[in-house]
């Protein structure tokens, strides 16, 4: 797994990249209350806001963590936003990419590198 | 605000014991939330016993022979008929008929007891000083104030203080509790029963510690607070109402008593009277509403409303919009012309740059749980 330093995990799955955010970031955010997925089949730019989530307290976005193409999204989540409180690492992801270049992996943070980033 | 500069409540410390998450509030160090979490503390609230900390509202004494009289000189609200043991919701008007500030005033026999927020404290003390002549305006700064809310309040707080089961919504009372005198109100600001209690500095942690004790009560910070008085239908000062907001506008025509309006006895004689009793009798250009967007995204303070997709002129705006956990949906307050404001019109409020449907409901969202 790696992490981006906006607290999210990309799992690498076959050829594509599966997105959602950390234990850290769901805990700061509080319980989660609605998710407004991206649209399937849109390429996006490494930092583009493609989900946007709502806790209690407030709202926040999910940006592409690199240069690539959304193919599935967790249909989910809209109905049951409270997974990302649940269960952020496992059922509450949010999206899958297929990435321009899988290389730009090797740049983001290892988990202890994270771990050391939210300390 | 640097932390350095913050008031600490006198129960500070038991709430860093307690886990809790500490945030900058009216200049008090105040806990927003508890290790349970804003919707956790709510629906506790709802179904048990909510414990918090409001020690950082002011609290002020009026005295003197024609303390009721001089305060009806601020508030548009009949204050002298308000009988002895018995309190009632008022608000401080200024000359064009805005709201300076919202707060709670008790006959306590032989002297008045006002609670009036936070952030308005030293502006509503110092207008009190300025306009309530032959009246003594005395600050409490040694107590701290506690809301005991919801289903299980009235038997949490009866096993300590047995008297206040006699109580009925808004009545006030003093209680002993273990030789602390203890200013019991029966009211509170989450749309449950409970009770609002005035207690010694030197005992609020051990008295606090008490009803913490019992299983049915939870510590509930400032989060759970908003969304508990959202769905209440309740105001929140600064938001929903503010000097650019007059009593009939939002919807808090019920708080002025017939003996204050035009043709009563003691009719007018407040800031901005003649606004006011124009607007009780002809009605507000706009009103304070209930909505609730239809789809899942909450509609927050800011949001711009409009009575269509396309409309380039918006109608109004949304005050305070939240989730709302017990009604499990999103809802928001806000200000609509009064051609809109009648339940059941559809609106659209924009959130991140498109429009979204809301329909025009009834406060509260949720029925009130008050032991009338």
């Amino acid at each position: 797994m790696k992490y981006t330093e906006e607290h999210e995990w990309l799992r690498v799955e076959g050829d594509l990249v599966v997105v959602g955010i950390t234990e850290h970031a769901a805990e700061q955010l509080g319980d989660v209350v609605f998710v407004e997925l991206p649209e399937l089949e849109t390429q996006v730019a490494k930092g583009d806001e493609v989900c946007v989530i709502e806790s209690v307290k407030a709202a926040s976005d999910i940006l592409a963590p690199c240069d690539g193409e959304i193919v599935a999204v967790n249909e989910a989540l809209p109905d049951t936003p409270g997974l990302v409180n649940e269960d952020p690492t496992g059922d509450a992801w949010f999206f899958k990419m297929k990435l321009d270049d899988m290389s730009v992996l090797d740049g983001f943070m290892s988990e202890d590198e994270y771990k050391d980033f939210i300390a | 605000m640097t932390e350095h500069s913050l008031n600490h409540t006198p129960l500070h410390a038991l709430h860093l014991e307690l886990g809790a998450k500490m945030v900058p509030f009216a200049g008090y160090a105040m806990p927003v939330q508890y290790p349970m979490g804003v919707m956790g503390e709510h629906l506790h609230t709802r179904a048990h016993a909510g414990l918090f900390d409001v020690s950082h509202m002011g609290q002020v004494i009026l005295r003197g022979d024609g303390a009721a009289a001089a305060l009806e000189r601020l508030v548009p609200v009949d204050v002298q008929g308000l009988a002895e043991g018995r309190q009632r919701y008022a608000m401080f008007t200024d000359e064009g008929g805005g709201i300076l500030d919202d707060l709670m005033v008790a006959n306590r026999g032989d002297h008045l007891f006002a609670v009036v927020n936070a952030a308005c404290k030293e502006a509503d003390i110092a207008h009190m000083r300025a306009h309530l002549e032959g009246v003594a305006v005395e600050t409490v700064t040694d107590r701290a104030l506690i809301a005991l809310q919801g289903p299980q309040a009235e038997a949490a707080l009866a096993t300590l203080v047995p008297g206040v089961a006699g109580m009925r919504f808004m009545d006030v009372a003093t209680h002993d509790w273990e030789g602390a005198e203890l200013w019991v109100s029966r009211s509170g600001y989450t749309g449950e029963d409970g009770f609002e209690i005035s207690v010694p500095e030197d005992r609020a942690e051990a008295f606090a510690h008490a009803l913490l004790a019992r299983e049915e009560v939870a510590p509930i910070g400032l989060g759970a607070r908003d969304s508990l008085r959202l769905e209440a239908g309740l105001c929140l000062y600064g938001n929903d109402i503010t000097p650019d907001t007059t009593p009939v506008e939002a919807a808090l025509a019920w708080a002025i008593q017939k003996v204050r309006r035009r043709g009563g006895a003691r009719e007018g004689g407040f800031p901005g009277a003649e606004v006011i009793l124009r607007q009780l009798d002809e009605g507000a250009p706009r009103r304070r509403v209930g909505l609730r967007p239809e789809g899942r995204a909450p509609m927050r303070a800011g949001t711009v409303l409009f009575a269509d997709e396309n409309a380039t002129e918006p109608l109004g705006s949304v005050t305070s919009g939240a989730y709302g956990p017990s009604i499990e949906a999103p809802m928001s307050m806000g200000y609509l012309p009064t051609a809109q404001a009648t339940p059941g019109t559809r609106v659209f409020g924009e959130v991140r740059g498109k429009r979204h449907p809301a329909r025009v409901v009834d406060l509260p969202f949720r029925p009130a749980g008050y032991r009338k």
